[in-house]
């Protein structure tokens, strides 16, 4: 089966929804698996890649939380193809990488992915949207003590499930959420509250995952111990910390308002004045400004405006889904003209922003509009 | 070159951080990069892999073999260029260098999650195995042959049971 037709469309798969989702876009759960007795994929001849995908793929499909699963090998998958399950967050961009020998099994809801032959044999992971660590931490664990019955994993009572990077030792899990949060960024504090999240010993990453820049102040924060603790108590600490992460960004929302709305309402505006007019934008600028419209989504500045819209603009402007909706090959520059017009489009009938309750001293300048 | 933060210890933790577009180094020792938290994953760079790396080819050069992982040919160097071990035996051939590497980025160094299924029921049922060997024995001793009878019966079924989870 098509790719494409498979894939929700991001209309469809913006609208999804979950607890704390105005700050938390989704929760992922990964667990990083091995088979015994065969090379790690990275250091594994090609054949013993192909076999080893031929192992685990038939046992993959087989399990019933994977009926109707799109599978496909990665070497039957073009770059653009891949391009949008990166920019989808449904594979990593290592794994866009891969070709023969590895594999990709993905189901209709798009909450379970399993990446075969990534940087270990196997890397599965539930996704929902909002912040749903517990509930997707229990749908992996299924998959996984499903596909233990049928697959011989590499597993050592001592150090537990064997991974190929030392960092994933033990439980081979990875739980982690990706976070909008604008108001600390506006208020100086993304730095600080960095710094302290990775005192407590987990991680803070960029949109796409390691070593990338956060755009549209959007941030990625997992777990990196993953050997010596229970799953359940790696769950809960980053729920624990990931609770307070929404505190504090509902907060800086708060006293921003409240001490420098001028501000905030000068970013918004600006933001949807050219997100609405311009007639060329690169995905970078298109994020970082739908990132400032989505706070004013959520500030209520946009009545009618939804963040569903922002969401799927979110994804429909990267340049692989830009460049899916068109035949001819475009370069850069064409996407931006491209990308530009269909966000004048789409944003024609959200109407300009429309700051709540200005305070006494905004009366004069309102007056001026 | 010394620790930027005790200036007595020799610095091994070395890594930039670009803080808003301005680039900064900082060198600790190990002490202090542990009470920092900077000895977390997130900094398991090259220098912890360079170090680690040393001290094998030391190890190696005392003995005079260069370590090889028998279940796949991996070799030190490999893993100093790729940071990945090549397969799941490589973590019993190169435990000693591991350890130490493990400690730092880890909560523990022994496994306390999941077991699959499989291995747990294993595991229960060798423990009821000796448990059940050692009342056999006591029965026998005891000339308790009833219960000997009893318990041996017993022992049997858990046999069997150990063997279909084995088999499975």
């Amino acid at each position: 089966m098509n790719m494409h037709d498979f894939l929700s469309p991001p209309v469809e798969t913006a609208r999804r929804t979950g607890p704390h989702d105005r700050i938390v876009m989704s929760s992922r759960v990964r667990l990083a698996r091995n088979l015994r007795g065969v090379a790690f994929p990275g250091w594994a001849k090609k054949s013993e890649r192909v076999k080893a995908l031929e192992i685990i793929r038939p046992a993959v499909e087989s399990l019933p939380q994977l009926i109707g699963a799109f599978s496909e090998t990665m070497d039957n998958l073009g770059p653009l193809d891949k391009q949008i399950l990166v920019e989808r967050h449904l594979i990593s961009r290592e794994h866009a990488a891969k070709s023969s020998g590895s594999g990709l099994v993905l189901n209709k809801e798009e909450s379970l992915c399993v990446m075969i032959n990534e940087e270990d044999h196997l890397r599965m992971q539930a996704l929902r949207p909002g912040l749903q660590l517990r509930q997707a931490w229990m749908a992996i664990d299924q998959v996984d003590s499903e596909l233990e019955r049928k697959l011989d994993y590499a597993f050592s009572p001592e150090l537990g499930y064997l991974t190929a990077c030392p960092t994933n030792l033990g439980t081979g899990i990875r739980v982690s959420a990706m976070l909008h949060l604008p108001g600390m960024v506006l208020a100086e504090q993304i730095t600080q509250i960095i710094s302290s999240v990775n005192k407590l010993g987990l991680a803070v990453r960029g949109l796409y995952g390691e070593g990338t820049e956060a755009l549209g102040n959007v941030f990625q924060v997992s777990n990196q111990m993953t050997l010596g603790e229970v799953e359940p108590d790696i769950v809960e600490r980053l729920n624990k910390v990931l609770m307070q992460i929404i505190e504090h960004e509902e907060n800086a929302r708060a006293v921003l308002l409240e001490k420098k709305p001028k501000i905030v309402y000068n970013h918004i505006g600006r933001a949807y004045g050219i997100l609405a007019n311009a007639h060329s934008i690169t995905s970078k600028e298109t994020m970082n400004l739908l990132s400032l419209m989505r706070l004013g989504v959520d500030l209520g500045e946009f009545p009618g405006g939804e963040r569903a819209l922002i969401d799927e603009l979110f994804v429909i402007t990267q340049p692989a889904h830009l460049q899916k909706q068109f035949t001819e090959k475009l370069v850069a520059e064409e996407r931006d003209l491209l990308r530009a017009d269909m966000l004048r489009d789409r944003l024609r009938h959200v109407s300009r922003p429309n700051p709540k309750a200005p305070g006494p001293g905004d009366a004069t300048l309102d007056k001026r509009n | 070159m010394l620790c930027m933060l005790c200036k007595k210890n020799e610095a091994k933790f070395h890594y930039t951080q670009v803080v808003k577009d301005e680039m900064q180094k900082v060198d600790l020792c190990e002490s202090c990069a542990k009470q920092k938290g900077v000895n977390h994953p997130g900094f398991f760079g090259a220098d912890l892999l360079l170090g680690l790396g040393a001290s094998q080819e030391m190890a190696q050069t005392a003995s005079g073999v260069e370590i090889r992982c028998p279940g796949c040919g991996f070799t030190q160097a490999d893993f100093k260029k790729a940071g990945r071990l090549g397969c799941a035996q490589c973590y019993a051939t190169f435990s000693e260098g591991l350890e130490g590497l493990l400690k730092t980025m880890h909560k523990g160094i022994k496994h306390v999650g999941k077991v699959p299924a499989a291995l747990r029921q294993g595991r229960d049922l060798n423990e009821r195995l000796k448990h059940l060997q050692k009342k056999l024995d006591k029965a026998v001793t005891s000339e308790d042959f009833e219960q000997a009878a009893s318990l041996r019966d017993e022992i049997k079924v858990t046999k069997d049971q150990l063997d279909n989870v084995a088999a499975r």
